[in-house]
């Protein structure tokens, strides 16, 4: 099982201090903690994207190129790509790029972005956003697998003749995950080209998140990828640890209280009991985080959210310590006991590379 | 006989006792009164909005409903029929009550039969049920009798002809006459009911 972390890369006052980091102390931190993660034993970095103030989460792949040549071992993902307002060839060009920069250490999420006016400032039409996502990552999709495309869809220019370059290290595309909260439609999408799913699952309750994995792998199962059981699914997930659950609630309140998303409405508590937010013990992450099987099944990867809400740098440093070094070792040793042996890893490049070589040695 | 009809009481009256409830609580044995007479079953499940009030502000901010809301919000938006009722504030319906209907999901109210009624101190504010309330569930696809019922304060002591009392009955009976005439309540859930994906690559 692989775990790791996610950013949205909010540029938030600290409400305990008052203070902001500047727009670079955060791309900086950013860069940090990805580093840290690594030196934690974690597997995946992951970074948003957005395309207005206060984040910094534009131009995803000059970060995770920066960060691939000065890590060696971890996965450079993101969460999410716009599938929605993105070319395809810029996704298919700027991603196989970054697979040939770190070795194959890439995958990536679609999502549809969850800010209105993105849409109309790259000239898309948010009522739109579901045919969008199907229809452009079908582009991408083809790109990264045909050597010459001729293309004819709504939303772009038609392409004929058209190489998408570099084309994707040793033939492999970089794996996919398609992120939803509450679209079956893109449940349904994953589940028809066997890619990943995975849930936000924060913020939100643990229905929303069950509903979809378990429709993503029914269909999984009904478009022949494999029985449902085997269906590729990541979650997310958001702590807050101290040795002492009382010391984590007093120090991480006033961040829930002020955050972006969900700041001044219900209390702590009742988030902690309505969403998978955990703040407490490393003990009592470990038991909510070995929860989440129960309703989605054995899955694949589970990514935190770490570094939000204004928590400054030396704190998150702090957290993916306790993280990487009491938390992952017992959920890595605890998810692999209780996972069955035809339930398959998530996909890496080295994998699918070993996947793809097999088929074509297969004798007829 | 059929399954049971369902008919859903919002009330958004803040004061106990409150003459929004005691309104509510007539319409829904007007139209309890009008469907028996057509020998349905029925069911009134009351929601009293006061009670979720925190809830309500919560799911503005968080998205979802928590809790008791959330069975609120399945109650209402699986009902055969809705009466619906609001006192006036500042010339319209209340910030609560149209808070309620904020956080419902687009469409959960698409082709439900809707009783709209409002009270208010004086009948001064009578039109707010054609100005506020209709509009609001003609945009949520609602379809409202023709009836709505005004209750002023000085109602609860009348017996005038076009009376209070009247206009609860016909109205009850207009309900009931709309949630008879309506297949019971059935959407498609597009979890159990996927479109296929070859339906969506093709633009469908």
């Amino acid at each position: 099982m692989q775990f790791g972390i996610f950013t949205v890369g909010d540029v938030t006052p600290d409400p305990t201090t008052g203070r902001t980091p500047t727009e670079q102390e955060r791309i900086k931190a950013t860069v940090a903690i990805a580093k840290k993660a690594e030196e934690v034993g974690l597997d995946v970095f992951a970074t948003g994207e957005h395309h207005n103030p206060p984040f910094i989460a534009s131009a995803p792949t000059t970060t995770l190129a920066y960060i691939a040549a000065q890590t060696e071992r971890i996965i450079l993902s993101t969460s999410t790509t716009l599938i929605t307002t993105t070319d395809p060839v810029l996704i298919a060009e700027n991603y196989a790029k970054l697979q040939h920069l770190s070795g194959g250490r890439v995958d990536l999420m679609m999502g549809r972005g969850n800010t209105g006016p993105v849409y109309p400032w790259f000239g898309k039409d948010i009522r739109e956003g579901i045919p969008l996502a199907i229809e452009n990552y079908h582009l991408l999709h083809r790109l990264w697998r045909e050597e010459v495309v001729d293309w004819e869809g709504k939303y772009r220019t038609p392409l004929q003749g058209f190489t998408s370059t570099p084309r994707p290290l040793d033939g492999i595309p970089p794996f996919v995950w398609h992120g939803s909260i509450r679209s079956p439609e893109i449940a349904e999408q994953a589940a028809y080209y066997g890619d990943g799913f995975f849930a936000n699952h924060i913020f939100w309750p643990k229905e929303h998140t069950e509903r979809m994995v378990s429709l993503y792998r029914r269909r999984f199962e009904h478009y022949g990828h494999g029985s449902a059981d085997q269906a590729v699914v990541g979650l997310g997930g958001q702590v807050f640890m101290r040795k002492n659950s009382q010391d984590a609630v007093r120090e991480f309140r006033p961040y829930f209280d002020n955050a972006p998303v969900y700041g001044h409405g219900p209390s702590l508590e009742d988030f902690m009991a309505q969403t998978p937010l955990t703040v407490g013990s490393p003990q009592q992450v470990i038991d909510r985080t070995l929860g989440f099987r129960e309703y989605v099944g054995d899955y694949q990867r589970q990514l935190f959210l770490m570094d939000h809400a204004g928590l400054p740098l030396e704190t998150v440093l702090e957290q993916l310590e306790i993280l990487g070094e009491e938390v992952v070792p017992v959920l890595r040793r605890e998810f692999d006991r209780l996972r069955p042996a035809h339930v398959p890893e998530a996909p890496t490049h080295a994998s699918l590379l070993a996947a793809a070589r097999e088929t074509v040695e297969v004798p007829r | 006989m059929s399954r049971a009809r369902t008919i859903a009481v919002v009330t958004a009256g803040l004061g106990r006792p409150s003459s929004t409830r005691l309104l509510a609580d007539r319409l829904a044995e007007a139209t309890d009164r009008a469907l028996r007479l057509a020998d349905e079953d029925v069911v009134i499940e009351v929601v009293e909005l006061r009670e979720h009030a925190h809830a309500i502000t919560d799911n503005l901010l968080t998205g979802f409903p928590s809790g008791d809301l959330a069975e609120a919000v399945r109650v209402v938006t699986g009902a055969d029929g809705l009466v619906a009722v609001t006192p006036v504030f500042s010339a319209s319906y209340s910030g609560l009550f149209k808070s309620f209907f904020d956080v419902l999901e687009e469409g959960a109210l698409e082709g439900k039969p809707v009783l709209v009624a409002a009270t208010a101190g004086t009948a001064r504010h009578s039109l707010v049920l054609d100005f506020a309330l209709r509009p609001l569930f003609a945009y949520l696809g609602a379809v409202a009798v023709p009836t709505g019922v005004f209750g002023a304060s000085e109602d609860f002591g009348s017996n005038a002809s076009g009376s209070l009392a009247e206009r609860v009955d016909r109205a009850g009976r207009e309900l009931a006459d709309l949630v008879l005439r309506r297949p019971a309540s059935g959407r498609v859930d597009p979890f159990e009911n996927p479109t296929p994906f070859e339906q969506l690559l093709s633009g469908g």
